[in-house]
């Protein structure tokens, strides 16, 4: 068994996850493959496993963040040392993995890796415009709370140390999680950083971000994030380094 | 602009009490028996006999109304004896908010138990079947 787990949230994505996980285990073979059926009523599940991921079922739709949480429970309970979530829909290419763990390698004192289309121009899927300048606004307002840069703060192309796998596993936010994670890390003086990605218009489903009104999902985090500086501090473990 | 109260409001007419007081007995029976029917836990039912027997309260003692009317400047008592009653409403909105806020968090919780639990009981079922 390795030590390094590949976390599959997936929703109805039959048409995509025989190939995403098929690409892991190509380009990064070094890694568990788990895919988080999050309730979907297609053959995902059954096709996920046909391509040789292991495959765990919640009982209904808990949604997106509920669903990468139970990744990390898993990753926490099975002792992975190394975690990276990817999309079911084929946004992420697999062949960044190895990427992403050599980032993670290179600085011990960071605990999470991103991967950002927005690092460079590099070119590749980087959705619509309106979509873009929303991303834009978090980036910026994420950059100014945790005085780093973040371009990308909406991906969810993301590796973590075996320390922030059981921050997530304790505590994950529910909905639209990946900017309200960062914060999280951020308060529990976690660091991290982005590297560079290319990804690809996803070749089945549909978003998360698409199923709710883009509106909504924007005064959905921005209210989380802004009650999130109103927040106690967490209580920072003992292991966990001073700011 | 904010009308002070006249020295001393007229009481309430005598109907619009009644009425309250039909509508504050009605909600305590009703509560009751759902209590009884085990339909209604009793945590919830509180907040609700509360409401029903303030309201029923401020009906019957018309000289608390019209004090408690005439001191935060509302002119009306029956007035004051609806502002209560809104009040509670939405208290008791807030708090099904609250309830259904923890209890979304325990149903995720409970659904990634049971997905875990499952792939362990799968994976301890071949074991086994293995050897």
């Amino acid at each position: 068994m390795s030590r390094h787990l590949a976390i599959v949230p997936a929703l109805n994505e039959a048409g995509s996850i025989a190939q995403t996980v098929t690409e892991i285990h190509q380009h990064a073979a070094g890694f568990d493959v788990l895919v988080v059926d999050d309730g979907s009523v297609d053959d995902t599940a059954a096709i996920a496993a046909a391509a040789g991921a292991r495959v765990i079922s919640l009982p209904f739709n808990v949604g997106i963040g509920g669903a990468v949480q139970c990744g990390y429970l898993y990753a926490r309970d099975n002792g992975y040392e190394v975690a990276v979530q990817v999309d079911g829909d084929g946004q992420h290419d697999a062949r960044d993995i190895p990427r992403l763990l050599a980032a993670l390698g290179e600085e011990p004192a960071v605990e999470m890796i991103t991967g950002s289309r927005f690092l460079t121009d590099q070119g590749g899927y980087r959705s619509s415009p309106l979509r873009r300048a929303g991303i834009r606004v978090f980036a910026a307002l994420i950059s100014l709370l945790t005085h780093q840069r973040v371009t990308d703060a909406t991906s969810g192309f993301r590796m973590s140390t075996r320390r922030g796998i059981e921050l997530f596993a304790r505590d994950y936010p529910h909905d639209y999680p990946e900017v309200e994670a960062i914060l999280l890390l951020h308060a529990h003086r976690l660091r991290s950083r982005e590297i560079a990605v290319t990804m690809r218009p996803r070749t089945s489903g549909r978003s998360t971000i698409a199923r709710a009104v883009p509106a909504y999902y924007m005064v959905k985090v921005l209210l989380a994030v802004f009650v999130g500086i109103l927040r106690a501090r967490p209580s920072i473990e003992a292991e966990e380094p001073p700011r | 602009m904010i009308v002070l109260a006249a020295a001393r409001a007229a009481p309430p007419p005598t109907y619009q009490r009644v009425a309250v007081i039909a509508i504050a007995v009605l909600v305590v029976i009703v509560v009751v028996e759902l209590v009884r029917r085990r339909r209604l836990m009793e945590r919830y039912a509180l907040l609700w006999l509360a409401a029903a027997t303030i309201l029923f309260v401020l009906a019957v003692w018309q000289g608390l109304l019209t004090t408690l009317s005439s001191e935060v400047g509302i002119r009306s008592p029956p007035n004051a004896l609806f502002a209560v009653g809104f009040a509670f409403v939405v208290v008791l909105l807030l708090s099904l908010s609250l309830v259904i806020s923890r209890l979304t968090e325990q149903n995720k919780q409970l659904a990634q138990r049971v997905a875990l639990l499952a792939d362990r009981l799968k994976q301890l079922e071949q074991e086994r079947s293995e050897t």
